[in-house]
């Protein structure tokens, strides 16, 4: 490592605002030739804004850029990629109708004679690279229909398929086995030795002490912390990066477990999901754990009726429940409070009021006419009953902040009086004064009879609030913890495919 | 219809790399099966009415198809992207009529400069709606909705009643409709030249290929560096240029002209798009299915008008065919989303 090179990258004091909200203040950033430096912080810390601004798809507010010593601005992901600079984007950026040769070099690709694509060198040059990578797939092969795990090869290609001086990922490992990972690991090394730098996010700990020379540690979406990786401890870095101490955010009080409500039979989605079983008991809290990909939410959706499963079937209080009729779900006591909240949980242009109630239109209608009364009434109970701050219930529900639609949402289906509750990342883009009061919610509900089958992809939530944790690692459950078992090194195991597949 | 063409995809053997074969095999079959119900229509009405296979008439039926395989090419490009070009019947109109206009005042004037002028105003309107479409932010659907009107209206305002009429132009340009060269007709070559050039261009070059990215992820292709916003400008102002060429060809053939020239052309061109395996939300289908596509929807209106089937029902059987062709679509896209999920999970467990 040159500790004294000078730096290909630096970013100074950038900002971003989204709106009211401050995604990135003090964003400074310094990456040198041979360097390769972790970038960590919990999610929502502002790693993936400042990313964004690295790479050209979002434009800083205030600071500096400098590329090679020299002042640049980013118009685009392409003025970025001509810098030298490329990235692994967390969401999926891959073209589903073209084959994997051409979604590795589009726009850039091998021209022959005429400026004509050069199919044949295009799919030589991007087999070398899946090669490289050490993985069997055919560069010819439509996209459509990948793994996570295989498409995030792809977008790893993509960023390799060009003489990259800078290469940002954030989160490359999150899908991808240990074998797959420690490829791309020797891949960074000759990168390094290249004299390339790398900006390498993940959760996971010891691929950082592994790979990493220099740690950026990030909070509430400033950068807190820059050091030697060989200077810090595991414990240091986790505490920077929270910032307190884990045990006092999640209360979960304890609650009679009664018998079981929603019982799951090896349900399968071909592709998705295998053979999944579990069940949920009322009073109970159960974790689905896992990396980003492993067929969670998939479950989750399948169970509440709207994907429908290739085997197996869904049970509540005995029952089965029909396949994919989101409606008889409903009709069996199950709420599904979605991962987008914005997409698929609320009417965004609707009142507070309309959202609240939505599940509750037939009890509200009289000669198929709502009641206003009667609508405003249910509402501003609920509005009550989870201390909603808002301003007049017939607002737009897009005017609240995330944390108080994130209680609209839970009071719709609160109104239902469902047995089971199942919850898709119940506290993501909350802040932590409201995510604290939507933990302390969940668990008055367990205390109440309520099972909840929660999702989540924050490892302090998970082993704060759940009585079980399942783990799930691509499309299958690989343990089922109990609240005792369960520490981050277990979990994590199992959501990093390290275990045997446990029975559930 | 072309069912008979499309082997269903699963009982094929697929097996590890059959994937790709099959999905290729899925979009060549798309072309034949078109090329397959076009022979099967042809046979029927020639069985029910001999006259409808001599020469004459199938070169009508050519001639006919070919100013809207040209707008089918160039509502392939829009549509490719995510987008679509609802104003396209409007622009041939504005430049079937600058056409006629200027030929009918200078009978002398060379026809290579009216030719280019009308691509350019059928150009000039592509660029106005990729311009809104582009830059304004404004959904494709509702510009060109509304430039449909706009240019229109522009077209009504500029006649002011009056028409073109064949007699006033110059038997050269009129030759034009109906000439061949080498026994093709002039208007069937002009059509096949744009069809080729577009469709290796879609296919063979960087620009081409990022209208498909465009469309399949619009999101993605912003990511990867693709520079969005210049390609679907390009797209729309293609589109226009086409529909204006479109539009020159369109008095060429038919001599008469006024303000309602292309009325309602918009709709049968998205729909030779779409029988064509064009999908409406972007990303696949290719400009030889767009103009394959025209030629299917232009005969069976032909056999239809040659059977004496009433002029309702030549309409329900576009309908029919439009839905026949989506829901065809649709499933063997089911199929094949199956078939690769398969795959893939194999490869996992």
């Amino acid at each position: 490592m040159s500790e004294h090179a000078a730096p290909l990258v630096e970013l100074r004091d950038a900002t971003k605002s989204y709106g009211a909200v401050r995604a990135l203040r003090d964003g400074n950033l310094t990456l040198r030739p041979g360097e390769v430096r972790a970038l960590m912080g919990e999610n929502g810390a502002g790693k993936s804004t400042l990313v964004k601004v690295l790479g050209g798809v979002v434009r800083r507010d205030s600071g500096d850029m400098l590329v090679d010593g020299e002042p640049v601005a980013f118009h685009s992901p392409h003025d970025a990629r001509d810098a030298g600079i490329a990235v692994i984007y967390q969401e999926p950026t891959l073209f589903p109708d073209l084959s994997i040769a051409e979604n590795v070099v589009m726009g850039y690709h091998p021209l022959g004679s005429l400026k004509r694509i050069d199919r044949r060198a295009m799919h030589r040059q991007v087999q070398g690279l899946l090669d490289r990578l050490g993985v069997k797939l055919d560069s010819e092969r439509p996209v459509r229909g990948l793994s996570i795990a295989d498409q995030q090869i792809v977008e790893i290609a993509k960023a390799l398929s060009f003489d990259a001086r800078v290469l940002i990922m954030d989160e490359p490992t999150a899908a991808l086995s240990g074998a797959e990972v420690e490829r791309l690991f020797t891949v960074v090394r000759t990168l390094r030795e290249h004299g390339a730098a790398v900006l390498f996010i993940s959760h996971r700990l010891e691929e950082v002490f592994k790979i990493c020379d220099t740690v950026t540690v990030m909070r509430d979406g400033a950068v807190v912390h820059d050091a030697r990786v060989a200077d810090m401890t595991p414990d240091e870095m986790v505490r920077r990066m929270v910032g307190r101490e884990l045990s006092a955010l999640f209360p979960k009080q304890d609650a009679a477990i009664g018998a079981p409500v929603l019982k799951v039979e090896r349900l399968t989605r071909e592709g998705v999901f295998f053979d999944v079983s579990f069940e949920v008991r009322a009073g109970e809290i159960v974790a689905l754990a896992g990396l980003v990909g492993a067929g969670r939410s998939e479950v989750a959706r399948a169970i509440f009726g709207i994907d429908k499963p290739d085997a197996g079937h869904v049970e509540v209080d005995g029952r089965r429940v029909p396949a994919a009729r989101p409606l008889a779900a409903m009709r069996a006591g199950i709420g599904f409070v979605p991962e987008d909240r914005r997409q698929q949980g609320l009417v965004m242009d609707l009142s507070i009021a309309r959202n609240a109630t939505m599940t509750r239109l037939r009890p509200l209608s009289r000669f198929g006419l709502i009641g206003g009364g009667a609508e405003k009434r249910l509402a501003r109970e609920w509005a009550t009953r989870l201390q909603l701050k808002f301003h007049r219930l017939d607002n737009p529900v897009g005017f609240l902040s995330g944390g108080n639609q994130q209680k609209v949402v839970l009071a719709k289906w609160l109104a239902t009086e469902p047995k089971l509750l199942i919850l898709d990342e119940p506290t993501r883009g909350i802040d932590v004064g409201t995510k604290a009061e939507v933990h302390r919610l969940m668990s008055e509900l367990a205390g109440r009879g309520l099972a909840v089958l929660m999702i989540s992809s924050e490892l302090p939530e998970v082993l704060g609030m759940a009585d079980r944790v399942l783990v799930m690692h691509e499309g299958r459950l690989t343990a089922a913890l109990s609240r005792a078992d369960a520490d981050e090194e277990s979990v994590i195991r199992a959501a990093t495919g390290q275990v045997q597949e446990a029975a559930a | 219809m072309s069912v008979q063409a499309a082997p269903a995809p699963g009982s094929g053997p697929i097996e590890g790399a059959g994937a790709r074969r099959l999905t290729e095999r899925v979009f060549r079959v798309r072309e034949l099966g078109i090329v397959i119900a076009l022979v099967l229509l042809i046979a029927v009405t020639a069985i029910l009415e001999p006259r409808f296979v001599e020469t004459n008439s199938l070169r009508n039926l050519a001639l006919n198809a070919s100013i809207f395989a040209i707008l089918a090419v160039g509502q392939t490009l829009v549509i490719v992207t995510r987008n679509v070009d609802l104003s396209v019947g409007s622009v041939l109109g504005l430049s079937a009529f600058l056409a006629g206009d200027l030929l009918s005042g200078d009978q002398g004037l060379a026809l290579p400069i009216v030719f280019a002028l009308g691509i350019a105003l059928g150009a000039a309107c592509g660029l106005l709606n990729g311009v809104l479409v582009t830059w304004g932010r404004v959904p494709a659907l509702v510009v060109t909705l509304g430039t449909l009107y706009a240019f229109r209206g522009i077209a009504f305002l500029w006649t002011d009643g009056r028409q073109v009429n064949a007699e006033t132009l110059p038997d050269a340009f009129l030759n034009l409709g109906t000439d061949s060269v080498l026994g093709v007709p002039f208007l069937v070559l002009i059509a096949l030249i744009v069809v080729v050039a577009v469709g290796q261009w879609l296919r063979d070059y960087r620009a081409g290929r990022e209208l498909y990215a465009i469309g399949s992820n619009p999101e993605g292709a912003r990511l990867a560096g693709v520079r969005s916003d210049r390609r679907v400008l390009t797209a729309f102002v293609l589109a226009g240029a086409l529909a204006g060429l479109g539009g020159v060809l369109f008095t060429a053939r038919f001599g008469t002209v006024d303000a309602t020239a292309g009325t309602g052309y918009e709709l049968t061109v998205i729909a030779a798009a779409v029988v064509g395996g064009v999908a409406i939300f972007g990303g696949t289908g290719s400009v030889y299915g767009a103009a394959l596509g025209a030629l299917l929807l232009g005969t069976i209106t032909s056999s239809l008008i040659v059977l004496r089937v009433e002029a309702f029902w030549q309409q329900a059987a576009i309908g029919a065919l439009l839905l026949v062709a989506i829901a065809l679509d649709r499933l063997v896209g089911l199929r094949v989303d199956a078939a690769l999920r398969r795959r893939s999970a194999r490869r996992v467990g």
